[in-house]
């Protein structure tokens, strides 16, 4: 297989790699570019661990080829801190203790940022219904709920 | 296997034609990367139509709509005048997946990857939907009810591919509703579904009725006596038993670890006749 030259902006860099043309987005990430956030949990779209934005849009990095990219804006939760400051959400999923093993968390940060970005005063149900992609195995979801409706009333008195 | 990035439609036909082993389109990739990684199937081709122009575009045309066929869920759920003139084709094809897959499933790989369970499918048959094919020999329009042959097989012919999914004008006091049953709710295969289009007169009889149920046939199917049930009716009782019995009739579901034959049958009727009342409901409320 000829491999493919991309060339993408992640995180607001622009960025090139070379893919085979079956590997995922999500493979790209962390094999060629050293972003290990976006974690693989099962590979075909029904975990949401590996949720990025693309120009914007909340996908599933495992069910886009990372050729797809090309000229694209990727977003990824090493994007989210600006440097050593944390995102309102990463700081009020430490104070909810809204994680436990820390798998499922970079997607769900990702998913629940581009939520707050659409819908600044969600109400719970819709929180819940927009991570219903994003599995969690060890909280039981409530702290992540009052995690990102907390950090939602936060930003919106902001 | 080779990645292509198709300019225009022409050449998506050309790439797809000239390509003697097995070709892929990729619109979402939601159902083509999950085959892919599983290595269900290995595509020696995969073209992107993406990025050609106006697969992204909803316009509208003669009164009703044109959608690209790279337009996501999440792209058809933000669009106001598909969402009014359509509410059940848009509530079907919300009920895909997760947010995540929103952002890229569309309704033309819902029909072509020809599940019996497509969610968006149901309500496009009753819709009377229109596929545009572009292929080898040129253009044609076919009804979105005549794409699938089977599970996972349709009836383009190598070389085709839907460019668009045409949802046609509507009279005054017309509405559509698509209602699934799963075990959750969210995130999972209709056991079975429904979808109904419906116009009313002016003095609430029903004029004009489709019924289209999924997941109780090798393909989707339309029940044309669950919709003559309806029509010359005001929807009372009598009228919703006819089109309960009419679709346990038509549907012919198989038992497997989802849901029994005789469940499926009871179900497909529970769900037309509940579909129908919402339907008849926001016809009415259109007026
Ligand atoms: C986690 C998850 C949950 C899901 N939940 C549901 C659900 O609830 N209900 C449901 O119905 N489906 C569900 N799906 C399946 C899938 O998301 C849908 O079928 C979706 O609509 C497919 O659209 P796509 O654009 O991603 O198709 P793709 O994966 O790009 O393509 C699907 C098939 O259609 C072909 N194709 C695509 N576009 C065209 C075209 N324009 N012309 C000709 N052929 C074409 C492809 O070659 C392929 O064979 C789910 C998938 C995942 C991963």
């Amino acid at each position: 297989m000829s491999r493919i030259h991309v060339n993408t902006t992640v995180n607001g860099d622009a960025v090139d790699f070379l893919c085979e043309p079956d590997e995922t987005l999500l493979d790209a990430l962390r094999n060629r570019l050293g972003l290990t956030g976006s974690k693989e949990g099962c590979g075909t779209g029904d975990c949401g661990a590996c949720s990025v934005t693309l120009d914007g849009r909340l996908v599933c990095s495992c069910l886009v080829l990372a050729a797809e990219a090309e000229g694209r804006a990727v977003g990824t939760i090493e994007g989210m801190a600006e440097g050593e400051a944390l995102h309102p959400l990463q700081q009020k999923f430490i104070e909810h203790a809204a994680l436990q093993c820390g798998v499922c968390t970079p997607g769900i940060l990702v998913a629940a940022k581009a939520l707050l970005e659409k819908n600044p005063d969600p109400t719970e149900t819709e929180v819940r219904y927009w991570l219903a992609g994003n599995l969690c195995r060890c909280t039981g979801y409530d702290k992540i709920i009052r995690a990102v409706m907390d950090t939602a009333a936060d930003l919106r008195r902001a | 296997m080779r990645f292509e990035v198709a300019t225009s439609v022409a050449d998506a036909v050309r790439l797809l034609a000239a390509e003697p082993g097995t070709a892929r389109v990729l619109a979402g990739g939601t159902d083509v990367l999950v085959q892919l990684r599983s290595g269900m199937v290995e595509p020696a081709l995969v073209v992107d139509i993406k990025r050609i122009a106006g697969m992204r575009d909803i316009v509208a045309e003669a009164g009703g709509f044109r959608i690209g066929a790279a337009v996501s869920g999440a792209e058809l759920g933000e669009h106001a005048g598909v969402r009014a003139m359509w509410p059940g084709v848009v509530e079907a094809m919300e009920l895909i997946g997760s947010t995540q897959v929103q952002g890229r499933a569309t309704l033309a790989g819902n029909l072509c990857n020809a599940s019996p369970a497509a969610d968006s499918v149901p309500a496009m048959v009753a819709a009377e939907a229109v596929a545009r094919v572009a292929g080898p020999d040129g253009e044609r329009d076919v009804p979105v009810a005549a794409i699938p042959s089977g599970p996972g097989r349709t009836t383009l012919a190598r070389g085709e591919f839907i460019t668009s999914i045409f949802l046609p004008a509507r009279p005054a006091r017309s509405s559509d509703a698509y209602l699934r049953f799963i075990p959750r709710t969210e995130m999972d295969i209709a056991v079975c579904s429904a979808g109904v289009s419906l116009t009313l007169g002016a003095d609430g009889t029903c004029t004009a009725a489709r019924v289209a149920l999924g997941a109780v046939a090798p393909t989707v199917v339309l029940v044309p006596e669950a919709g003559a049930a309806l029509v010359g009716t005001t929807l009372g009782t009598e009228a919703l038993d006819a089109l309960a019995a009419a679709c346990a009739a038509a549907a012919k579901p198989i038992d497997d670890k989802r849901g029994t034959v005789a469940f499926r049958k009871k179900v497909a009727g529970v769900l037309a006749r509940r579909a129908t009342i919402i339907a008849a409901e926001r016809a009415r409320a259109e007026a």
